[in-house]
């Protein structure tokens, strides 16, 4: 699972019949300093994550499993993170 | 599987139900010279292993529930081992210690 | 499945107890002509590889369809052991 920050969310009106109700969040994934890394993703939310939260998501074929019955995700939030303490940094 | 190192931990009261009973790990790739490469990750443990531990991980989903005795759970990366030792044969670099 | 050298082992005394007993490898893996790859995996082994062995290993779900891992947490491991590779004449 990987670490993100939520930076937004993302309304789709035209979408698979199984994703209607879920929260489609814009994430941007953090980097090894914690700072933001890479280009922005979309996951679906399993959680109740918001705006602004630091949160962590499953990737790959098990992000599908965040939901039952399973959704066809490829990114799912999982977790929102309260804290990460980190040796020597 | 990989060998990364464990450089945190992550505390998340509100994560999925199926993520409830374990511990996160925030782990770092390591190269071959035992240093840490790359974002670190999150990976589930269940064999409490500490911040500068070196852990094998694995990276497959089927093989992390199993690791944690779970069911069908979204999991991508789990601790299977703690690392005593990492033997390079001939002149290659010294252990990750 | 992928080709790599038997580079190292792995020790480790707290693990997952369906690995008691199993051999882990550190492999390198390779090109057909034998030359390392800046790529590093560690392996089971089910075949009793030996040191600077090439080897063929298997990786994801698969890995559990190897002999006696049904059941261990396990994503990588080595099947079989290469006794020689033949390449057509112009293959790199």
């Amino acid at each position: 699972m990987r670490l993100a920050r939520v930076i937004g969310n993302l309304c789709a009106t035209v979408k698979d019949p199984q994703l209607k109700g879920r929260t489609l969040l814009l994430l941007q994934p953090l980097g090894p300093d914690g700072a933001d890394a890479g280009s922005p993703l979309v996951a679906i939310d399993s959680v109740g994550a918001g705006a602004g939260e630091t949160v962590y998501w499953s990737g790959r074929r098990e992000a599908c499993l965040a939901f039952d019955p399973p959704l066809p995700s490829d990114a799912s939030v999982t977790g929102i993170v309260d804290t990460v303490s980190r040796s020597g940094a | 599987m990989i060998l990364s190192r464990v450089v945190g931990e992550v505390v998340a009261t509100h994560k999925h139900p199926t993520h409830e009973s374990f511990k996160l790990l925030l782990v770092q790739k390591l190269d071959r010279a035992g240093e840490t490469r790359g974002a670190p990750f999150v990976a589930v443990d269940v064999l409490d292993a500490g911040t500068g531990d070196t852990v094998l991980l694995t990276l497959n989903g089927w093989a992390a529930m199993t690791a944690v005795r779970s069911g069908p759970a979204p999991l991508d990366a789990a601790v299977i081992a703690i690392v005593d030792e990492v033997q390079w044969l001939d002149s290659e670099p010294a252990a990750p210690t | 499945m992928i080709l790599a050298r038997v580079v190292g082992n792995v020790v480790a005394t707290r693990k997952d107890p369906r690995l008691e007993g199993k051999k882990l490898l550190l492999l390198q893996h390779v090109n057909p002509k034998g030359a390392g790859l800046e790529r590093f995996v560690v392996a089971l082994d089910t075949v009793g590889a030996g040191d600077r062995e090439t080897v063929i290993c298997v990786s994801g779900s698969s890995a559990r369809m190897a002999s006696g891992m049904k059941s261990t947490p396990v994503d990588t491991a080595v099947v079989g052991i290469v006794d020689g590779i033949g390449l057509l004449a112009g293959e790199e």
